[in-house]
């Protein structure tokens, strides 16, 4: 044994005592149905231990991070498992949010509608046809009162899919939970607040790269000093995934606009140990089971050694990586439906033993609609499975040491800095996205995928093989067609009760603050939110003064 | 030698989903089939004036949003207020096989569902556009 090894090891004990006096872990002793005793961690044999193990691979709860960022993960405490769900109006969301936190539910992740994300109000002509389609609609300060509506926010952690309008949503959040009683230092969530993805996958942008970036860095210096229990960013490789990329270039452009934040951050004076623990990431869990395993182990690695040797971050939690997954939503078929349970199961494991952080697993019917509230169960369920049943978190990355695996981390590393180098010397993620470099090398792949699915190269289970004549048609979610027209008119009802020389001031109030770089404007913004401007008016009020993004 | 079918691909609405929008348009220029894709967040008048000034045989439409109910008959009626109404519209993305024959009332010409091949939409435009017989 060497005796870097003895002494990390030692560390990592009295890491894993630290953390038990808090978390105590789950089962006194851990066995399987055998009778053997489950080990808290499997380590090489004497002649692994050596510094090179250390190194390389490290104890979990330490640099470089590969084995997990917690000393004995799962035997503590499981994942979050964090449905994203939200549809409709605030009050049938806030109904199936209930419903999922009475299942056994641990966190929420609300899904706004496309009007939310790109700061129009419902009554917007540009809203037409979207106003709560792929999430719920919020416009006022009203809404998301009711969205919240008998939800501890002391209790419940909330994670908000919103980019573009990310500061006036979680200043809604702030809002709500101030009208809870429960003060903004206390309150815990993720918003999304990755611009560049929306740039390179998703779309919903709203202003050019530099005023959206200045806002970014606006919200991490607020929340360091103000919320600073809030995830202030998840930076997505979801969307990027799904948009068609290759594991490797998920892990490259996820980690790559990781850095662009950093360095905008640093830019605007912040330090680098002020902000970087209360950023997060966001994975895809796509089909193929050990890449998808080595990828979240090679992510973990990458980030640790970036934030440690290039930005010389001193505080621990810095350089660790933690991360949400969802499965693949694009590996879903609409062809037998039912299928996408086990496509989903296997995703889901790959991604707790990659280690993930929490986890959203799809539901079967969403190549079709939105789910219902039967398939919503069964994912949760596949999720209480892995957890409780399949032994699987009962000890520490058990897929370490595979000579597979560990090949694999080691390539998946090796590739994804070679994309991240290539970035960097074309003067960054927010250069690289406003060349389309990202955007090209994504189509691309998406293009070669389809193709070989149409030549069975690739082969989809009911989908280009083992299909049937004739396809049994499910149940789907409809979302309300009247809703928009009700929505509509609440918001409109707002408008008329609240007292608008407060709003037009207030907004006035943001537009002078928006024109100076210097200024930060998420007070202003908390301010417009609790005179109960709209989304709508607040985002054009910036809109006005940063303009918009038309594309690459 | 006839000239080359020309395609407009659109998104309609807000949604930013464009993976199976370029994929599409990829294949369909593979085919030897010009393609105009207009980028994400067109309103239907916007969508049928690019099709009028393009001068194209087909509107293909992608959503994956749930909006197609209201955004793709919408465009349907731009082209026919613009009296361009023989501009035939084809659609596609997550769209329940419920709403299909809905689509098609409206006059939508041919809907795609998830999982459809390329050369499937190929030979509907080319046999649309030239009456020629699927290969």
């Amino acid at each position: 044994m060497d005796e870097q090894f003895r002494k990390q090891y030692e560390r990592w004990k009295d890491a894993v005592d630290k953390t038990n006096e808090r978390f105590p872990e789950r089962k006194e002793q851990f066995t399987n149905h055998s009778g053997i005793e489950i080990d808290r961690l499997y380590l090489p044999d004497e002649q692994g231990q050596t510094n090179d193990y250390v190194e390389h691979i490290g104890f979990p709860g330490q640099f470089p991070f590969t084995r997990g960022i917690q000393p004995s993960m799962y035997r503590n405490r499981f994942w979050t498992m964090r449905q994203y769900a939200g549809f409709g109006s605030a009050e049938e969301t806030n109904e199936r949010f209930r419903y999922l936190l009475d299942q056994g539910q641990t966190g929420l992740s609300v899904a706004f509608d496309l009007p939310t994300q790109i700061g129009y109000d419902s009554d917007d002509y540009m809203s037409e046809g979207e106003v709560g389609k792929v999430g719920v609609a919020i416009d006022s300060l009203i809404d998301m009162e009711t969205l919240l509506d008998g939800i501890p926010l002391d209790r419940v952690s909330t994670s908000m899919t919103i980019n573009a309008p990310a500061s006036v949503l979680l200043c809604m959040y702030i809002a709500v939970a101030e009208k809870q009683g429960v003060p903004k230092e206390k309150i815990t969530g993720t918003i999304q607040n990755d611009i560049l993805k929306e740039y390179i996958a998703r779309g919903t942008y709203i202003y050019p790269p530099k005023p959206s970036m200045r806002l970014i860095t606006n919200i991490f210096e607020y929340c360091a000093s103000e919320v600073p229990k809030f995830n202030t960013i998840s930076i997505s490789g979801y969307h990027i995934r799904e948009a068609g990329s290759t594991a490797v270039q998920e892990v490259a452009f996820t980690l790559a606009n990781g850095m662009a934040y950093v360095d905008a951050a640093i830019e605007s004076g912040l330090e680098i140990d002020q902000f970087a623990p209360r950023l997060a990431f966001f994975f895809n869990a796509h089909n193929n089971f050990f890449e998808e395993t080595a990828k979240f182990r090679a992510a973990r690695r990458i980030w640790a050694k970036l934030m440690k040797e290039k930005y010389q971050a001193q505080n621990e939690k810095s350089l660790r990586l933690r991360f949400h997954t969802q499965t693949g939503g694009s590996t879903l078929t609409a062809q037998q439906p039912d299928n996408n349970v086990v496509r989903v199961a296997l995703q889901a494991l790959s991604a707790v033993l990659g280690g993930t952080q929490s986890l959203h697993t799809n539901s079967r019917d969403e190549a079709l609609a939105l789910p219902t509230e039967e398939s919503a169960r069964i994912a949760l369920r596949t999720q209480q499975i892995i957890a409780h049943e399949s032994g699987v978190a009962d000890t520490v990355d058990p897929l370490a040491g595979s000579y597979y695996v560990e090949e694999m981390t080691d390539q998946i590393e090796k590739e994804a800095m070679a994309y991240i180098d290539r970035i960097e010397e074309m003067g960054g993620a927010v250069q690289a996205v406003e060349e389309g470099y990202m955007q090209r090398e994504i189509h691309q792949t998406a293009y070669e995928t389809q193709k070989k699915i149409e030549s069975k190269e690739d082969i989809i289970v009911g989908l280009n093989e083992f299909q049937l004549e004739e396809e049994v048609h499910e149940d789907l979610l409809r979302v309300d067609d009247a809703l928009e027209k009700r929505q509509v008119e609440k918001t409109q009802q707002v408008r008329k009760e609240r007292n608008q020389s407060t709003v037009d001031s207030k907004l006035n109030d943001l537009k002078q603050a928006a024109q100076d770089e210097s200024i930060n404007v998420m007070p202003y913004i908390l301010e417009c939110v609790k005179a109960y401007a709209t989304v709508g008016e607040i985002c054009h009020t910036l809109r006005d003064e940063f303009g918009e993004y038309t594309g690459v | 030698m006839d000239r080359k079918i020309r395609v407009l691909i659109a998104k309609p609405g807000l949604d930013g989903h464009d993976r199976g929008a370029l994929v599409i348009a990829q294949a369909l220029r593979d085919h030897g089939i010009e393609v105009i894709y207009t980028g994400l967040r067109q309103s239907p008048a916007q969508i049928a004036q690019a099709a009028i000034q393009e001068d194209v045989d087909v509107v293909g439409l992608s959503s994956l949003s749930g909006g197609h109910k209201t955004l793709f008959p919408r465009v349907v009626e731009a082209l026919k207020e613009r009296n361009a109404e023989d501009i035939p519209v084809i659609g596609g993305g997550v769209i329940p096989d419920e709403d299909i024959a809905y689509l098609e009332e409206q006059g939508v010409q041919k809907v795609f569902t998830p999982g459809t091949p390329t050369t499937e939409t190929v030979d509907f435009i080319k046999s649309t556009v030239r009456g020629e017989d699927n290969e």
